[in-house]
């Protein structure tokens, strides 16, 4: 079961962050990012669709893509801590998803070559999203980090705030020891990379954390998740074995 | 917010072969978020592989005032439509 709780734990890392930007429909600051936001969300809410598909599969238990997203409780959940992280203001949105996607786009290139085909297609899939995800999240970081001087303040207050998460990214969790998955730790030398260049442009640095915060992955989560899950589930909750 | 921003033109082109066409505007603060800001929002469904942004202030447009003068003169110079050639029904749609 090690594979199934392996994707189990990449499904609900796209799902949650998914969500989180699915919050922003309606109330972004431009007509623009109201689009560019929700496209990002169907990204990941598709690759997490996929994953949740065949976690299911792996598990041979008849639970189903819903079943998964919608009938499990927040002590169940693996998600990293930084993809339940809230919105906040831009700042906090647009770097917790370059964060995400600096490690992701690198995690599905080594994927590619997985032996597990689901995952491999997956991959095909993904690295074009999270190439696209970086690009747009880091332009915005680089504007609003060397814009003007109430934006550069809420863009180092996002980089103090988020940073101390970003060392779950590279624990390997349930894939530990898992050929089908790419090692997680491997990934770090090329996200460190990403983030300083942008970084560079940005005027920002990157900080040493003292106290990285975890969990996630065995299921202690902040408690912005208990909201989110809240809401996200409420109306499968409510009418079990809905379909729309 | 908005109001701060620059305006741009978006021009697509549906496929290979087909020119760019102006598809609408997207308010952008430079030409990078513009190509960004314009492939959110007018290639969703898969309208095209290529997109073109201009600033709108770049563009000089005919004065709506002398659509008289500028356009009106042609329309009895019927002679210059290609509508008097006789085409052979097997030719098909030109």
């Amino acid at each position: 079961m090690a594979l199934f709780d392996a994707v189990l734990e990449l499904a609900d890392d796209h799902l949650v962050l998914g969500h989180r930007l699915s919050e922003w429909c309606g109330h972004a600051p431009m007509l623009e990012e109201d689009l560019a936001l929700p496209n990002m969300a169907l990204d990941l809410i598709g690759t997490a669709r996929t994953l949740y598909d065949y976690a299911a599969q792996l598990e041979g238990e008849g639970r189903s893509e819903d079943d998964m997203a919608y009938l499990r409780g927040e002590r169940e959940y693996r998600n990293l801590l930084l993809c339940e992280r809230p919105n906040e203001d831009f700042a906090h949105t647009v770097l917790r998803q370059l964060y995400f996607a600096a490690f992701m786009k690198p995690y599905w290139e080594a994927a590619l070559s997985s032996s597990d085909e689901v995952i491999a297609g997956v991959a095909g899939k993904a690295v074009k999203e999270m190439a696209y995800h970086i690009r747009h999240a880091g332009e915005w970081v680089i504007r609003l980090g060397d814009g003007t001087d109430e934006s550069a303040r809420r863009m180092k207050d996002a980089v103090e705030a988020l940073h101390i998460y970003t060392g779950e990214l590279f624990e390997e969790g349930a894939a530990e020891g898992i050929d089908a998955l790419p090692s997680r730790a491997a990934i770090q030398p090329a996200w460190e990379a990403t983030i300083d260049e942008i970084f560079g442009h940005a005027l920002l640095s990157r900080p040493v954390v003292q106290y990285p915060q975890t969990g996630g992955r065995v299921g202690k989560h902040g408690e912005g998740l208990g909201h989110l899950l809240a809401e996200m589930q409420s109306v499968y909750r409510a009418h079990p074995g809905a379909t729309w | 917010m908005s109001g701060e921003v620059p305006l741009w033109e978006v021009f697509i082109r549906p496929r290979n072969g087909l020119s760019h066409k102006h598809v609408g505007s997207i308010h952008a603060a430079d030409e990078v978020m513009a190509l960004q800001a314009a492939r959110d929002v007018y290639t969703r469904r898969g309208e095209g592989n290529s997109i073109w942004v201009v600033p709108s202030a770049a563009i000089t447009a005919s004065d709506p005032d002398q659509a008289a003068e500028n356009f009106e003169p042609t329309g009895e110079k019927i002679y210059r439509h290609p509508t008097f050639y006789d085409i052979p029904d097997e030719v098909g749609h030109m």
